[in-house]
């Protein structure tokens, strides 16, 4: 099993971080949310806003964060390692996170996986294998940073790594002509009728 | 039947505006006043009486939850938290109620709230869940604005705050105290029962947890009636559900539809039916991956509610129907499960953090038939010890879909083992 560390080898040193005053306004409404003497319950948030700056959670940032929220910075760190969408690495510009469990699977999450892993450069695009997404009906899944793209195959999804590399930002959603959730082709409830 | 006149979710595919307005238009926020004015014993009543069982998975019933609150507020404030960490593999409903109609949502919250004398809620979205998150965010903002939230709210007397918290990336956290710990700022490790939420839940204070779709028709069962809402399904069974129906369907969808009704129909209504015909269906997990799958012959006739489902040694779950046809490698797509539960455990209990990685290394082999065929009933007896023997239903969770699986596909399990024996004897 590979350790999550919060400290993690081979990453650039990052010598200090501090939140700019743009972000630092969302972490003070973060905090804002909970009742007195509660701040730590913000440490997901702003930890994530932390990550938004940055682009990934070195080390300095995780203090930064315990400074803030007064929590000791072990407890953050059991955080950042805790859940997986804290990136204790840098990573490319887009970060496709391809959904590989059953639903996604059956539906030809491995084509899809293969297109990314290709694509996969580390600069522009680096891969993730992540368990479910929650848009099931929409297999197979890929987020791309904070966006859902669905119902895709290895064509669409190289039309959509291609749009990417050219600076454009497709259209997230389903990638098939469909409105959201709904059946393929046309309404069976809510016509209107 | 379900008509569309008996649907809740009249914009579960974001055809029409989901912001306040298109809200309003569609009926919710109308006189809100008056449904919390008939008080808070009265509104749980009503709730008791439309039969609706928590749409999370467990279907305990909601009215009943929310009576286990204190009747009055003492040294410790209560709160509400609305349980949106969709991740059960098959689900995607609280998404869509989220994206396309927040409001039905919002609302709901209020008057739970109000119902167990709340004054603030917590919406705990998970993290993979941004833009859904972000249309929640501006539609409670729509509702302070407009007076629905905050002081005084709808003019009922009553004040209410709620807030959206995101999550960053872990199933255990759609287990209860799971949750409350994570929004407490720690690691989404589950809490040992009792004391449940309702006595010390969130920093110590009566809490209640409830789904999404559980809190977002609230509002319809007190402006149509408890009869209503009992009137459709059957008995113990009442109401509509959002059903989310992934896999080997020629149209995968979700879809609002009457509690009870048949699993083939629902499949052969709204998703064009199995790919390649009803015949080439081999199995369905009727209710999320954490129930037992169902082959063929079962989902001839199961009717998709929790009494049918539980006959059947399975259950309704969060009602994600994922349909498998014959092309599938049916332990392939188990064991897969076994992986998704062995990376999500917590860790915490070791029946669970130590038997999830056995039972998906065991399950790997199967899929080649790399094992000998008294393995199968070993790989049985852990999912036995690991059931029933951790502080949360992961445990549980992780061990039924492969005791459904030997239930009904031992002999594939078997064919597969002979094969590779034999094939290794020839060589």
């Amino acid at each position: 099993m590979a350790m999550i560390t919060a400290d993690p080898k081979d990453v650039p040193q990052v010598a200090s971080f501090t939140f700019t005053p743009e972000y630092m306004a969302k972490v003070q409404e973060l905090i804002a949310h909970y009742p007195p003497g509660r701040q730590a319950s913000a440490v997901i948030g702003v930890l994530d806003l932390a990550q938004r700056q940055q682009g990934w959670l070195p080390r300095v940032a995780m203090n930064e964060v315990a400074r803030i929220l007064d929590m000791a910075p072990i407890r953050v760190y059991e955080i950042a390692t805790f859940y997986t969408m804290f990136q204790l690495k840098p990573k490319g510009k887009y970060l496709l996170q391809v959904c590989t469990t059953t639903p996604c699977w059956l539906r030809g999450s491995e084509a899809v996986m293969k297109a990314c892993q290709h694509a996969a450069d580390g600069e522009i695009f680096s891969v993730q294998e992540v368990e479910c997404l929650g848009g099931c009906v929409n297999a197979p899944v890929v987020q791309i940073n904070d966006d859902f793209y669905e119902d895709l195959d290895e064509a669409s999804m190289n039309k959509v790594l291609d749009a990417f590399r050219r600076g454009e930002t497709p259209k997230p959603g389903p990638q098939v002509d469909r409105q959201t959730s709904a059946p393929e082709g046309g309404l069976t409830t809510l016509k209107g009728e | 039947m379900l008509g569309d006149k008996d649907r809740i979710f009249t914009n579960l595919y974001g055809v029409h505006d989901w912001r306040l307005a298109g809200a309003r238009a569609r009926g919710a926020w109308d006189n809100t006043k008056a449904l919390i004015e008939r008080g808070h014993d009265a509104i749980i009543d009503e709730m008791k009486k439309s039969g609706l069982r928590g749409r999370g998975g467990a279907g305990f019933p909601t009215g009943m939850k929310w009576s286990f609150m204190p009747k009055e507020v003492k040294d410790r404030p209560h709160y509400l938290v609305v349980n949106a960490d969709e991740s059960e593999p098959g689900t995607c409903k609280d998404r869509d109620i989220m994206r396309h109609d927040p409001h039905l949502l919002i609302e709901g919250c209020l008057i739970a709230g109000f119902a167990m004398r709340a004054h603030a809620g917590y919406i705990y979205v998970r993290g993979e869940f941004y833009n859904e998150a972000q249309h929640l965010i501006a539609a409670i903002k729509e509702a302070y604005d407009a007076g629905l939230l905050g002081k005084n709210a709808c003019g009922s007397g009553w004040n209410f705050d709620l807030y959206v918290h995101r999550g960053a990336g872990a199933y255990i956290c759609g287990e209860e105290t799971a949750l409350l710990e994570s929004l407490e700022g720690k690691k989404g490790m589950p809490r040992l029962k009792p004391p449940f939420p309702a006595g010390a839940g969130l920093y110590g204070c009566p809490t209640t947890v409830n789904n999404v779709e559980s809190i977002a028709v609230a509002p319809t069962i007190l402006r149509r009636g408890a009869a209503w809402f009992a009137g459709i399904g059957r008995p113990n069974n009442t109401g509509t559900k959002l059903f989310c129906i992934s896999g080997h369907v020629n149209k995968p969808c979700n879809v609002e539809e009457e509690m009870g009704i048949p699993l083939k129909e629902l499949i052969e209504r709204h998703c064009g039916g199995v790919r390649g015909g009803w015949d080439n269906l081999l199995a369905v997990i009727p209710g999320g991956a954490s129930v037992p799958l169902l082959p063929k012959a079962i989902c001839d006739t199961v009717l998709m509610d929790f009494d049918s489902l539980r006959d059947q040694k399975s259950g309704l779950g969060t009602a994600a129907v994922i349909v498998m046809d014959k092309s599938t490698d049916i332990v392939k797509a188990i064991a897969r499960l076994s992986y998704f539960y062995k990376h999500e455990s917590c860790g915490q209990c070791t029946p669970c953090r130590e038997g999830t990685g056995w039972m998906w290394r065991v399950m790997e082999r199967m899929v080649t038939g790399n094992a000998r065929l008294e393995e199968i009933d070993a790989l049985e007896d852990v999912t036995k010890q690991v059931e029933g023997h951790t502080i949360c239903a992961l445990g549980d969770a992780a061990a039924w879909p492969i005791q459904g699986l030997i239930r009904h596909f031992r002999p594939e399990m078997e064919r597969r083992i002979r094969a590779r024996t034999e094939k290794l004897a020839a060589e």
